[in-house]
C-alpha cells in the first residue's frame, strides 16, 4: 500500500472516530456511532499493517487473534453491573500498551540517527508516553481492585502524601534532563526507573482516592489513557494516533468536568489527583445535631402505601448496582404502572460507579429511557410527588450537602427526595455511604426506612403487588 | 342603573342571560333589573318567578331597550335588535367579533358599547367570567349523555347473574374544558376512557380526571400561548391520524372537542374511520357548529351512517346554562364595580380585551396576553454568603488573563525550538484536542458509560504504534515489546466496542 493511500485511510478513521463519539448525542443514533468506530478502527488497523514499513505479518495476525478473542469473551460474560471494572482494566491495557510502544520506540534504531532539537523532542515525547501510560496502566489497575471490592474502597490517607506525589513529579523531570544527554544504554536505565516510579505514583493517586469517587476517577484514567496514545503519536509522528489521543483524552476530561460539577468538586484538584470524599470528613463532625428518630416500615405497609399514590419517583442509586435489583424494580413499575401510578426514575449525574451507571442498569432491565429522567428534571416536581422511593443511594439524596455548610458534601446538588410526601428508602443497614457521613434524611419526619436487601425487598412489593 | 334582560329570538337559542336567582343577585349589586316577558320560558323560568326575585316584567323588547342603560344578551344582537338600542347603552353578549364585523361596525355607529363575552380573556382573574369555559363544561358533560343515550348498551362493566357487560370505551379528542368535563363525566359512568390532545401539558390533567393519556410519538407541543392549540405540522398529523385509526377499531363512543379559534374546526375522524368502527357506535362531534372534527358530521342533525350515530347537535341544557351565564354576567358587572361606582375601565386587563366596541371605535383584535402555564423554573441550591458576581467576574478575568498568558508563552517557546515537523504534529493535536470537546458536549447524560466504553475501544488505536514497531526478527527486544503492545490493544479493542455494542443495544424507548 503506497504511503498517499495510508495518509488517506487515516484521514478517514480519524473522522469515522469523529462522527462515532459525535453519534452518542442521542439514544437513536449511538448505535450507528458504535459502527463508525468499529469501521474506523478497521480502516487504521488494516492501513497500518499493509503499509510499507510493516514486517512480521505472521505474529501480527497471531496476537490480533488472541487480543480479539479475549476481548471479545470477556465483554460477552462481564456483567452490566460489573461494567465500571472491566472499563477500568480496559484502560490499563491502553497504558500498558503505551509504556510499551514507548520503550519500542526508544530502542528503535532510527531514534539513535535522529540529531539535535529534533532529537530532544522525540526523547521527551517517548519519556512523556512513557510517564503517561504508566500511570494510567497502575492508577486503572487500582480502580479496577477498588471497583472490583479486592481493594479496600476507603481513600488511602497518609501525612505529606501531596509532598510524595510531588517529589515522584520532581524526580521523574530531573532525570529527563539528564535523559536528554544519555546513550542508548545509561539512557534505558532511567526510563525504567522513571517507569518504576510512575506506576508507583498511578498507585498512590488512586489509592487516594474514595469510592464515592470513582466516576470520575475511571473518566480521569480514560483521559489520561488518550493523552498516552496521543504522546504515542508524537514520538511516531503519526496523525492518525495523535487526532485519536486527543478525542479520547479531551472527551474524559469532559466528562471528569461534568462529574465534578455534579459533585461539586475543583476540576484540577481531582485531573492531578490527591483528593477525597472524606478527606477531612471523618475527622470533623457535622455541626448540626440530626434531630428525629428512624422508622422502619414493613414491605406490606410500603405496598399500601404505594397503592394510593398516583406519582412515586424512584431514585436508584449503587446499592441497586450490587443487588442487581434493576430488573425487580422494573417489575415493580409495570405493577404500580398498570395500576394507573405515574412512575419516573431520577437519576443524579454520579449515580453509580461510571457516569451514567445507572442509565445503562436501567436498560438492562428494559426500562424505557423516557422515564429515567435527570436531576434537574425531576425536582421540581418532586414537591408534588407522593412517594419517593430511594434504592441503594445514599449520598445523592443527603439534604445537608443543601442545609448544612459544614458538611463535606455541602454545595453538591442532590435530588430533594425529602420534598415529596412520603420517603421511602431501601437500605441494607444504617451504615453511612461512600462519603461516610450521616444521612439526615433518614430521620425526617415523612421518612420510612425499609431494610433489606435491595432485591429481595423489591421482590416481595412485587409479590405483595400482585395478592 | 337599570339592567335589561331581552328574551333571545333565534329560534335554536334556549338560554336566558338571568335567571331568577342571578336577578336576586343583581338586585343585591344595586341594579335595577328589568326582563321581556316570556323570556326564561324555554329555560323553565317562568315571569312569575323573575317577579318574585324582584324583577320588573316589560311586555315588549322595544319597551326594554328603551329602558335599560345595561343589556345582558346571549345571542348577539342582530341589526334589527341594534335598531332598538339606545346609544350609549353597554350590552353584554357572545359576539364572535372576528366573524361579526359588521355588526360591530353598526354598534359602533350607534355608539354602542359591547362587551364580547367570548373573548373575555382567559386569565386566572376572569375565570369567573368566562363564559366560554361554563359553556363547554356543560356542553362536555352532555356530549357524554348524548354518546350514552344513542348508544344501545351500558358504559360501566357490571358482572350480573345475566351475564357479563363489559365496559364502553370513550375515546376523547380535545381536553381542553369540554374535553375534560367530558372525561370525569364517562368517567363517572364506568366507562374506560381515553384522550388525545396535542398539547403535553395537559396530560396530568387527563390523568386527574382519570382517563388515560394518548399522544403520539413526535415531539412536537400544541401548546400556545393563547391557551388553545395551534395547527399542527404534517408529520404530527399523519401520526395522530394513524393513532384516531387504532383507536376507531376498538372504542365504542368518540367525543370531538378539537376547535381552533377564528378556523373551522380540524378534519379529525374521516370517513375510513367512521367506517372502521363498530356498529352501534356513537360520535359525539362538539365542535360541529364550527363545521365539525369529523368529515361526516351535519351540524345541527343526528344521524346514523353505516351503524354509527354520529351527534352534530347537543342540547344546550338551558336551565343549567342559563343559570351559569347568568353568573358570569353577574361577576362582570360586579368586577365593573356594581351599580354604585360602575364604570368602563379601558385600562383594565379584562375590560379592555373584552369590549369590542367602545364610544364608536372598534378595540379588535386586542393586545394578546399570554396564559398558558409556564413550567416551573428549575430551582438551584441556594449558598449562604456567595462572593458577589463583581468579585467572581474579576477572579475570572484574572484566572483567564493568566491562562491565556501562560498558553501564550508556552507557544512561544515551542514555535522558538521546535523543527516544522513537530509543529504540523502539534496543530493537529491542538485541532484534535477542540473538535473532541465540540463534539463531546452533546453526549447525552444517560450515554456517559457508552461513551467511556466506545473511547477506551478507540484509544486501542496505540495498537498502531505496536504494529509498526513489530519486526521481523522474532526474539528482538522491540519486536516483544510491540507484539505485547498489540495484544493487550486489541483486547481492548475488542472488548470496547463489544461491551458497547451491549450496552447500545439495550437501550429501548
Amino acid at each position: 500500500m503506497s504511503n498517499g493511500l495510508q495518509t488517506v485511510s487515516y484521514i478517514a478513521a480519524s473522522v469515522l472516530f469523529i462522527l462515532s463519539l459525535g453519534g452518542l448525542s442521542s439514544q437513536e443514533s449511538a448505535k450507528r456511532g458504535n459502527i463508525y468506530g468499529i469501521i474506523g478502527m478497521f480502516l487504521a488497523i488494516m492501513a497500518t499493517a499493509f503499509g510499507g514499513s510493516t514486517h512480521g505479518h505472521g505474529i501480527l495476525i497471531a496476537s490480533m487473534a488472541v487480543g480479539s478473542l479475549i476481548g471479545i469473551i470477556v465483554a460477552m460474560k462481564v456483567e452490566m453491573t460489573a461494567m465500571p471494572q472491566l472499563v477500568a482494566i480496559l484502560h490499563s491495557f491502553v497504558g500498558l500498551a503505551a509504556v510499551l510502544v514507548g520503550f519500542g520506540s526508544y530502542l528503535d534504531a532510527h531514534t539513535q540517527t535522529l540529531q539535535g532539537a529534533a532529537k530532544s523532542i522525540h526523547l521527551v515525547e517517548v519519556y512523556l508516553g512513557i510517564f503517561i501510560g504508566a500511570v494510567t496502566f497502575t492508577g486503572s489497575i487500582i480502580a479496577w481492585g477498588k471497583l472490583q471490592g479486592k481493594i479496600m474502597s476507603r481513600p488511602l490517607m497518609y501525612p505529606g502524601r501531596h509532598a510524595v506525589l510531588i517529589a515522584i513529579v520532581v524526580a521523574s523531570m530531573a532525570m529527563l534532563i539528564r535523559f536528554l544527554d544519555m546513550g542508548t544504554d545509561a539512557g534505558l536505565q532511567i526510563l525504567i526507573i522513571m517507569t518504576v516510579l510512575s506506576s508507583i505514583m498511578g498507585i498512590l493517586l488512586v489509592m487516594a482516592i474514595g469510592g464515592a469517587d470513582m466516576p470520575v476517577v475511571v473518566s480521569m484514567l480514560n483521559s489520561y489513557s488518550g493523552w498516552a496514545a496521543a504522546a504515542a503519536g508524537f514520538m511516531l509522528s503519526n496523525d492518525l494516533l495523535i487526532v485519536t489521543g486527543a478525542l479520547v483524552g479531551s472527551s474524559g476530561a469532559i466528562l471528569s468536568y461534568i462529574m465534578c460539577k455534579a459533585m461539586n468538586r475543583s476540576f484540577f484538584s481531582v485531573i492531578f489527583g490527591g483528593f477525597g470524599a472524606a478527606e477531612g470528613a471523618a475527622a470533623k463532625p457535622s455541626d448540626q445535631a440530626i434531630v428525629g428518630e428512624v422508622k422502619p416500615i414493613s414491605p406490606e405497609e410500603t405496598v399500601d402505601l404505594l397503592k394510593e399514590s398516583k406519582h412515586v419517583v424512584i431514585v436508584p442509586g449503587y446499592g441497586m448496582a450490587t443487588a442487581k435489583a434493576q430488573y425487580s424494580i422494573f417489575e415493580l413499575v409495570n405493577r404500580l404502572k398498570a395500576k394507573g401510578c405515574d412512575v419516573k426514575f431520577a437519576i443524579h449525574p454520579v449515580a453509580g460507579r461510571l457516569p451514567g451507571h445507572m442509565n445503562v442498569l436501567l436498560a438492562e432491565a428494559n426500562v424505557p429511557y423516557d422515564i429515567v429522567l435527570e436531576m434537574d428534571e425531576i425536582n421540581p416536581d418532586l414537591p408534588e410527588t407522593d412517594v419517593v422511593m430511594v434504592v441503594g443511594a445514599n449520598d445523592i439524596v443527603n439534604p445537608s450537602a443543601l442545609e448544612d455548610p459544614s458538611s463535606p458534601i455541602y454545595g453538591m446538588p442532590v435530588i430533594e427526595a425529602w420534598k415529596a410526601k412520603h420517603v421511602i428508602v431501601s437500605k441494607r443497614s444504617m451504615a453511612a455511604g461512600y462519603a461516610g457521613i450521616e444521612n439526615p434524611l433518614f430521620y425526617k419526619e415523612n421518612t420510612r426506612m425499609l431494610y433489606g436487601d435491595a432485591k429481595k425487598t423489591v421482590d416481595l412489593l412485587v409479590a405483595s403487588l400482585d395478592k | 342603573m337599570k339592567v335589561g334582560i331581552p328574551r333571545e329570538i333565534l329560534a335554536t337559542e334556549s338560554r336566558v342571560a338571568a335567571t331568577p336567582k342571578t336577578v336576586q343577585r343583581l338586585k343585591k349589586q344595586g341594579f335595577d333589573v328589568y326582563i321581556e316577558s316570556k323570556a326564561g320560558d324555554q329555560s323553565s323560568y317562568s315571569d312569575k318567578e323573575y317577579q318574585e326575585a324582584g324583577a320588573t316584567i316589560l311586555s315588549s323588547a322595544s319597551a326594554l331597550y328603551e329602558a335599560a342603560d345595561i343589556i345582558l344578551k346571549v345571542q348577539p344582537l342582530t341589526k334589527g335588535e341594534i335598531n332598538l338600542v339606545k346609544s350609549g347603552t353597554l350590552v353584554a353578549s357572545y359576539l364572535w367579533p372576528a366573524q361579526n364585523g359588521e355588526l360591530m361596525n353598526l354598534m359602533a355607529d350607534k355608539k354602542i358599547n359591547a362587551i364580547a363575552m367570548d373573548a373575555i380573556p382567559r386569565i386566572t382573574r376572569a375565570q369567573k367570567m368566562d363564559v366560554l369555559s361554563s359553556m363547554a363544561n356543560i356542553a362536555g358533560y352532555r356530549a357524554v349523555i348524548e354518546g350514552a343515550n344513542h348508544f344501545g348498551r351500558f358504559l360501566n362493566g357490571q358482572i350480573t347473574a345475566a351475564g357479563k357487560v363489559d365496559p364502553a370505551k370513550v375515546l376523547i379528542i380535545g381536553a381542553g374544558v369540554a374535553g375534560l368535563a367530558a372525561i370525569g363525566t364517562a368517567n363517572c359512568l364506568g366507562a374506560i376512557v381515553r384522550a388525545f390532545d396535542t398539547r403535553k401539558e395537559v396530560r396530568e390533567q387527563i390523568q386527574s380526571m382519570g382517563a388515560q393519556f394518548l399522544t403520539v410519538e413526535l415531539d412536537e407541543d400544541g401548546a400556545t400561548a393563547t391557551g388553545y392549540s395551534k395547527e399542527m405540522s404534517p408529520a404530527f398529523i399523519e401520526a395522530e391520524m394513524a393513532l384516531f385509526r387504532a383507536q376507531a377499531k376498538e372504542v365504542d363512543i368518540i367525543i370531538t372537542t378539537a376547535q381552533i379559534p377564528g378556523k373551522p374546526a380540524p378534519k379529525l375522524i374521516l370517513k375510513d374511520m367512521v367506517e372502521m368502527m363498530k356498529s352501534g357506535s356513537v360520535i359525539v362531534d362538539l365542535a360541529a357548529p364550527t363545521g365539525g372534527n369529523c368529515e361526516l358530521t351535519q351540524p345541527g342533525e343526528v344521524y346514523k351512517y353505516k351503524g354509527v350515530t354520529i351527534v352534530g347537535k347537543v342540547d344546550q341544557l338551558p336551565a343549567q346554562a342559563s343559570g351559569l351565564y347568568g353568573n358570569n354576567l353577574c361577576h362582570l358587572l360586579d368586577d365593573m364595580g356594581k351599580a354604585a361606582n360602575f364604570k368602563i375601565d379601558m385600562n383594565d386587563d379584562i375590560i379592555s380585551r373584552a369590549m369590542v366596541v367602545h364610544d364608536g371605535k372598534i378595540n379588535w383584535p386586542p393586545k394578546p396576553l399570554s396564559v398558558a402555564a409556564k413550567p416551573a423554573a428549575p430551582k438551584t441550591p441556594e449558598k449562604p454568603a456567595e462572593p458577589n458576581p463583581e468579585e467572581i467576574s474579576k477572579t475570572n478575568s484574572r484566572n483567564s488573563a493568566l491562562a491565556l498568558g501562560a498558553l501564550g508563552a508556552f507557544l512561544y517557546l515551542i514555535g522558538q525550538v521546535a523543527p516544522p515537523d513537530f509543529l504540523s504534529h502539534f496543530t493537529v493535536f491542538v485541532l484534535s484536542c477542540f473538535i473532541g470537546w465540540q463534539v463531546v458536549w452533546n453526549v447525552s447524560h444517560s450515554l456517559h458509560t457508552p461513551l467511556m466504553s466506545v473511547t477506551n475501544a478507540i484509544s486501542g488505536i496505540i495498537i498502531v504504534g505496536g504494529i509498526l514497531h513489530i519486526q521481523d526478527n522474532f526474539t528482538a527486544p522491540i519486536t516483544i515489546l510491540a507484539v505485547i503492545a498489540v495484544l493487550v490493544a486489541t483486547i481492548n479493542i475488542a472488548g470496547g466496542f463489544y461491551i458497547t455494542h451491549r450496552m447500545l443495544k439495550m437501550f429501548r424507548k
